[in-house]
């Protein structure tokens, strides 16, 4: 892993690092870096955050081998790894 | 069926649900009042309660306390009323927990209070309680309309959450549309975050924003706000009696056709803010069988709802603002302390504070236009992908559930509930534990060998 400032952190989103101020979401973190696309909709659809605060479940992600984890609730942390491919 | 109990418990299965409950969770904590939610109204619940002396546990999903409104991006100090609510929260000695989401919340049987069990870092925690504060908040009216699914199309309140959670929108070209006190702010924050605000649209008219405007005198306090607000909006144009038709874009929202029903107009944009007003959070009252009317929760002077030793303060009660829901908190945390007569001087403001609200709602009444945004290929349930045409309007929200899974998906219907009750009239139907998604292990946890089923009711 890349050198990380002491105020960032870096976490791994489907393989390809992320680098984050710490004490953002993981949401922001995704976003930031581009990420447009936190999971598939049962139809295909792209999706992403919609409510930021937990209620909508639209930005749900695969955190560290856990399912469904509201990306908009995590904090980064270093070494965290992201799937948005998982079914879920 | 442990979980079976509210459709006609017998009491043998009330209280061994309960002796399950309150013995198996590996981490538990007892207390005499157990506040959920740690925005305005349970900060405030909290405080007058530990302080009148009373052992007091906080749950609230966030990592940080402050709820939506005093959420702070990472490294910033909170300011004002903020900083001084949260500080006297901590002098207080109430525990606040962190990043516990509320699974369910039993009512003892004998009488003697209740358990919430909840879910954190994926380990379930059961709080026991002599009484219960809800202060569960509210959250954004979603409605549906052509592209409303594309990425890059979030919520008002959700553009300022995921902001102050450091989501940059510098340089950005963002749109508001929608309705309520809330669009002013968020664009001002947006805005100095070097965001290109290219229009806010209020689905109001304008005369009822100006006569709401006119009326706020009578609150100094909103009405500086809402000053510094414009102030910092001069350069952006606050268009009234406007609304979103569509959002369209490749794999992400690029445009948007903005009307005032009677010509339309298409923006580019790269972020679309859309929601309309907020409705009462009230998913754990009605859990517990509060009475819920169209307002929100029903509470008596005391802010103390149909079941006994149950309170409930800030927006599940009627969406009112921030300063409303700190007199509720108060009030409703000296009642659960056992004080309500101390909590009496603060009724002449919660009386004039209600009053507001009220005009305010009235002020920001939605139009009937935004009935007939969404066409029958539109989603309405994002979870389950369930088009708005795949509903019969002569349904009920349980009806909807079994024939098309609308409702029934990760969020639990809170985003097509409130969608749907708007559109089609439809109540919302009834709560079914568990109240968020859980891992299997939080309801199987340690010393547990009854695994309820996940299938009661409906």
């Amino acid at each position: 892993m890349s050198e990380t400032k002491a105020s960032e952190v870096t976490i791994v989103v489907d393989g390809r690092e992320v680098r984050a101020p710490s004490g953002v979401s993981v949401a922001a973190a995704m976003w930031n870096a581009g990420v447009t696309t936190f999971r598939t909709s049962v139809s295909g659809e792209r999706r992403a955050p919609l409510c930021g605060m937990g209620t909508c479940f639209e930005c749900r992600v695969t955190i560290d081998d856990v399912a469904q984890r509201r990306a908009c609730l995590v904090t980064v942390a270093n070494g965290l790894r992201v799937s948005t491919r998982a079914e879920s | 069926m442990a979980f079976g109990y509210r459709r006609g418990p017998s009491r043998d299965a009330l209280t061994d649900y309960w002796s399950w409950v309150v013995t198996s969770a590996s981490s538990r904590m007892a207390c005499d009042v157990v506040v959920i939610g740690a925005g305005p109204a349970g900060i405030a619940a909290a405080t007058r309660a530990a302080e009148a002396g009373r052992r007091v546990v906080v749950l609230d999903e966030s990592p940080q306390v402050g709820g939506q409104i005093w959420r702070h991006r990472p490294g910033r100090v909170p300011s004002g009323p903020a900083a001084r609510c949260i500080a006297r929260l901590e002098r207080s000695r109430a525990m606040v927990e962190r990043g516990a989401s509320v699974v369910d919340i039993v009512i003892d049987p004998s009488g003697n209070g209740c358990a919430v069990m909840a879910e954190r870092a994926g380990a379930p925690l059961v709080v026991q309680g002599a009484a219960l504060i809800l202060a569960t908040g509210a959250r954004e009216r979603f409605l549906p309309f052509p592209g409303w699914t594309l990425p890059g199309v979030i919520g008002v309140g959700a553009a300022q959450a995921l902001h102050k959670t450091g989501m940059s929108f510098a340089g950005k070209r963002v749109v508001i549309a929608g309705s309520g006190p809330l669009l002013l702010p968020v664009a001002a924050s947006l805005a100095a975050d070097g965001a290109r605000i290219a229009l806010v649209a209020e689905q109001a008219s304008g005369r009822d924003v100006m006569r709401f405007a006119a009326g706020l005198w009578r609150h100094p306090a909103t009405l500086v706000q809402a000053a510094r607000y414009r102030a910092a909006f001069m350069r952006t144009t606050y268009a009234t009696g406007q609304w979103v038709t569509h959002a369209r874009g490749d794999g992400r929202v690029q445009e948007v056709i903005i009307t005032d029903g009677w010509t339309s107009r298409t923006m580019p944009c790269d972020i679309l803010c859309a929601a309309f007003g907020l409705v009462p959070d009230t998913t754990l009252a009605r859990l517990l069988g509060c009475v819920v009317n169209a307002n929100g929760v029903v509470v008596d002077e005391r802010q103390e709802t149909s079941r006994l030793g149950v309170y409930c303060a800030g927006e599940p009660t009627g969406v009112g603002g921030m300063e409303l829901s700190l007199v509720e908190g108060e009030i409703a945390g000296l009642s659960a302390a056992g004080r309500p007569d101390e909590a009496r001087p603060l009724h002449a403001r919660r009386a004039s504070l209600r009053a507001s609200a009220a005009a305010m709602a009235r002020a920001f009444a939605l139009r009937d236009e935004l009935r007939s945004l969404a066409t029958p290929d539109t989603i309405v349930c994002r979870c389950e992908d369930v088009p708005l045409g795949a509903v019969d309007r002569g349904w009920t929200t349980r009806q909807a559930k079994l024939y098309t899974r609308a409702g029934m998906g990760a969020c639990q219907g809170r985003v097509c509930g409130a969608a749907l009750e708007y559109l089609n009239g439809w109540p919302p139907d009834a709560v079914r534990v568990p109240a968020i998604p859980v891992r299997c292990s939080t309801l199987t946890s340690e010393g547990t060998e009854r695994v309820p089923s996940a299938t009661h009711g409906a």
